[in-house]
């Protein structure tokens, strides 16, 4: 494998225009402070990145932030959406993270109840 | 705490994150003949004045709001130190700044190196805009990635989409 083959990736993207007017509809911000990586926040993080390559999403940004919240919670995610209240996950697992994708993200069902907070 | 190298190179990258840094340069390196892993990660970010440096170390100092314990640079100070290693922090304020971890490569406490890859990977795709060099040399293999370079052959298209992401992540399960 060599890095060259991206510019058959690029290519192909490139004449998806509709593609590149959605991108960032929905971010995913993954905590990543020290504590939130002690508590796993680390295979959280792989599993979104994981499942919003596969589902090929390519309006969803998986982000992640060094700040923290609320420690006794993490691994703790944001799920921000333009013109929708901002959904908290807390207590987050690599499974937990795929049925997020599943149900908020595609379906757009916030997964109840793994929410600890709705801004 | 934090289990593997991986875990705290992520921690001490997110700090540069945190930082604003434009360039990151990540290296792991272990020499044999010196009987030396290290472990390094620099940053261009806004840097810290002489009396921050000092207490940064010190596990209670954190300039993040609402927060009172900052852990992450003393977590791996304290993993070098317990096995008789070094452990250096250098910066300068508006330039940025570098840590240094430097481990007894056959010292029992020693922590693993843990899943370099999937650190490489996550933090490259999460943080698009941020340039990131990494070096690996250890275990046999020698890898370098500037993402610079993935970035000029990608023209605009983003370091996070979907193929990308896909692509990188078996590049760097068959080269690292
Ligand atoms: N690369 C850097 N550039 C500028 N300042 C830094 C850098 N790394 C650490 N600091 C400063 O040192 C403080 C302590 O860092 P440390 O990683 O130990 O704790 P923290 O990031 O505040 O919290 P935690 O790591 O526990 O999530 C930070 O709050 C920040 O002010
Ligand atoms: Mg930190």
């Amino acid at each position: 494998m060599n890095l060259e083959e991206l510019k058959a990736i690029r290519e192909k993207a490139q004449k998806d225009i509709q593609l590149r007017q959605k991108e960032g509809r929905i971010k995913i911000i993954v905590g990543m402070g020290t504590s939130g990586i002690a508590s796993g926040a680390r295979g959280v993080l792989k599993a979104f990145v994981e499942e919003i390559a596969a589902r090929n999403l390519v309006d969803v940004m998986v982000t992640q932030t060094g700040e923290k919240g609320l420690a006794s919670q993490e691994p703790l995610i944001e799920v921000v959406e333009e013109g929708k209240p901002t959904v908290i996950y807390g207590n987050m697992n690599p499974e937990k993270a795929k049925r997020v994708v599943a149900e908020h993200i595609v379906s757009g069902n916030p997964v109840l109840d793994y929410v600890i907070e709705t801004t | 705490m934090l289990a593997e190298l991986s875990d705290h190179v992520m921690d001490i990258a997110m700090n540069s994150v945190r930082a604003g840094a434009r360039n990151i340069s990540i290296a792991i390196i272990a020499q044999r003949d010196k009987g030396t892993l290290s472990v390094s990660i620099g940053d261009d970010g806004i840097g810290m004045d002489e009396e921050t440096l000092r207490k940064v170390s010190d596990p209670f100092y954190s300039t993040k709001a609402g927060k009172t314990v900052g852990l992450g640079v003393s977590l791996l100070k304290g993993a070098a130190e317990i096995c008789e290693g070094e452990f250096q922090m250098r910066s300068v304020p508006g330039q940025g700044t570098e840590v240094e971890a430097v481990f007894p490569i056959d010292h029992p406490d020693v922590p693993p190196l843990g899943n370099v890859k999937d650190t490489f990977l996550l933090l490259c795709v999460t943080n698009p805009e941020v340039r990131f060099s990494f070096r690996f040399s250890a275990d046999g293999k020698d890898f370098e990635m500037d993402t610079k370079q993935v970035n000029d052959i990608l023209g605009g298209l983003s370091i996070s989409h979907p193929e990308v992401v896909t692509f990188l992540s078996n590049y760097l399960e068959e080269h690292l």
